[in-house]
């Protein structure tokens, strides 16, 4: 016998009345704004003009600060999910914010660790398909220089597009650029 | 010793095959021009955190949330209908306790939305959005009424088919999907570039049936709409039928 194989239902655009379905009461704080140790990560969503993107969407999805995907850490009880999801949807100017804690270490699955980071995926209007990218830490460079995936990206330059810079207020930003010179590297998975 | 965490090894999801997902750059989208990334994506390996992802408990949606005809002080205007289906994945593993979260136009074909300003008529009894937890067996059921179409302005006289958003989560960062379901034998198709930007053997995915079987004597036309996300590499599951 063969095994079931079928074939997977074709993605779409979110369009430009996302929001209709796809607001969620605090879906920004992936923990709760006094979480000890919490930052908003913040960001705009840009086009190839450079003009902001106003109907798109931020999610993010990480471990806890042990670097665990269990449900021992805080993480999740600020926002409706259990576990460290966020969602962000951009505003008239393209911004982005997302409420959390540094996420620990992760194993690559060969005995190394990743750097800290969080996956995200951006829907829009215009975008057919979710575009994903990873979200890394200005402050971790150490193991910034040891993570597998940033290791195999061209240079500096197309690194410096997934690595979120500290700002003043003690959080971190980082623009998303879906298309020109400063185009961010995008993955698939 | 290994600890049990690493004894199970993560499951791996298997690429999409070419011809499933629209391209992102289908210049007949105009709003895709200036939006679609144009460098090549980098393959991210799956690690833990592309292979899990969140949970969903009950608190997130009411039994109220999947039935988009109520919560006003009247019905929605037009036609009322259930859509209702199963979320697998691709080995055919239903997806139990998984969010789906559906928006969509009323039944003149106007979103609740401020920057959707055409001459159609609002409802004051229709919100268009909904969201459900799929049961053990992966089953989901909204009550809604049927959308209608609406003109947008991507070329001249351009009207978007009749159509309802999904959002989907399945059980891993992997497998999320936005996708829209359509309604069977829409003469739109032919002029959307949003349909049309999915590769021709897959489109027919995104098309509910009709099904007299399920129609509620005497209240609602019912349509089948079968959602199937990325399958695993971990041991395949016998017996459901092939597309």
């Amino acid at each position: 016998m063969s095994p079931t194989r079928l074939l997977s239902t074709p993605a779409q655009t979110v369009g430009p009345f996302l929001s209709i379905g796809m607001t969620w009461v605090e879906g920004e704080l992936v923990v709760p704004q006094d979480a000890p140790g919490s930052f908003w990560i913040r960001g705009r969503l840009l086009d190839g003009a450079g003009d902001p993107v106003s109907d798109g969407v931020v999610e993010t999805w990480q471990a806890d600060p042990y670097g665990e995907f269990s449900h021992r850490a805080p993480l999740g009880s600020g926002g409706p999910t259990t576990g460290g999801f966020g969602r962000s949807l951009t505003r008239p100017d393209g911004q982005y914010a997302i409420h959390t804690l540094k996420p620990g270490r992760v194993g690559d699955g060969s005995g190394a660790l990743q750097a800290p980071h969080l996956d995200a995926s951006v829907f829009a209007r215009g975008l057919l398909h979710r575009v994903i990218l990873r979200i890394y830490f200005g402050d971790e460079p150490g193991a910034n220089a040891q993570d597998p995936v940033l290791a195999t990206l061209a240079d500096d330059q197309a690194r410096s597009t997934l690595i979120a810079r500290p700002d003043d207020a003690g959080g971190y930003l980082l623009d998303i650029w879906l298309q020109g010179d400063h185009e961010t590297v995008f993955f698939a998975v | 010793m290994s600890t049990p965490r690493q004894a199970t090894a993560p499951p791996q999801f298997r690429r999409d095959p070419d011809g499933t997902h629209p391209p992102l750059l289908s210049p007949d989208y105009r709003s895709a021009r200036l939006r679609a990334p144009l460098k090549t994506p980098i393959d991210l390996p799956q690690r833990l955190t592309e292979v899990t992802g969140p949970v969903f408990g009950d608190g997130l949606v009411r039994p109220d949330d999947a039935d988009l005809t109520r919560g006003h002080a009247a019905e929605p205007a037009g036609q009322r209908i259930t859509v209702s289906g199963r979320l697998r994945d691709g080995d055919g593993r239903p997806i139990p306790q998984s969010l789906i979260e559906i928006w969509q136009a009323n039944a003149a074909g106007r979103y609740r939305h401020d920057r959707d300003t055409w001459p159609a008529p609002l409802d004051p009894n229709f919100d268009g959005m909904g969201r459900t937890l799929t049961d053990g067996e992966g089953h989901y059921s909204f009550t809604t009424v049927k959308p209608g179409a609406y003109p947008w302005k991507n070329h001249h006289n351009a009207w978007r088919p009749a159509h309802i958003h999904f959002s989907l989560f399945g059980r891993s960062f992997t497998q999320r999907l936005v996708t829209q379901m359509y309604f069977p034998d829409d003469p739109l198709f032919g002029q959307d570039p949003i349909f049309n930007a999915v590769p021709e053997a897959a489109r027919r995915r995104m098309i509910a049936d009709f099904s007299l079987a399920d129609t509620q004597p005497e209240w609602a036309l019912a349509f089948t709409f079968d959602i199937v996300l990325r399958g695993s590499d971990a041991t395949p599951f016998e017996g459901d039928e092939h597309e």
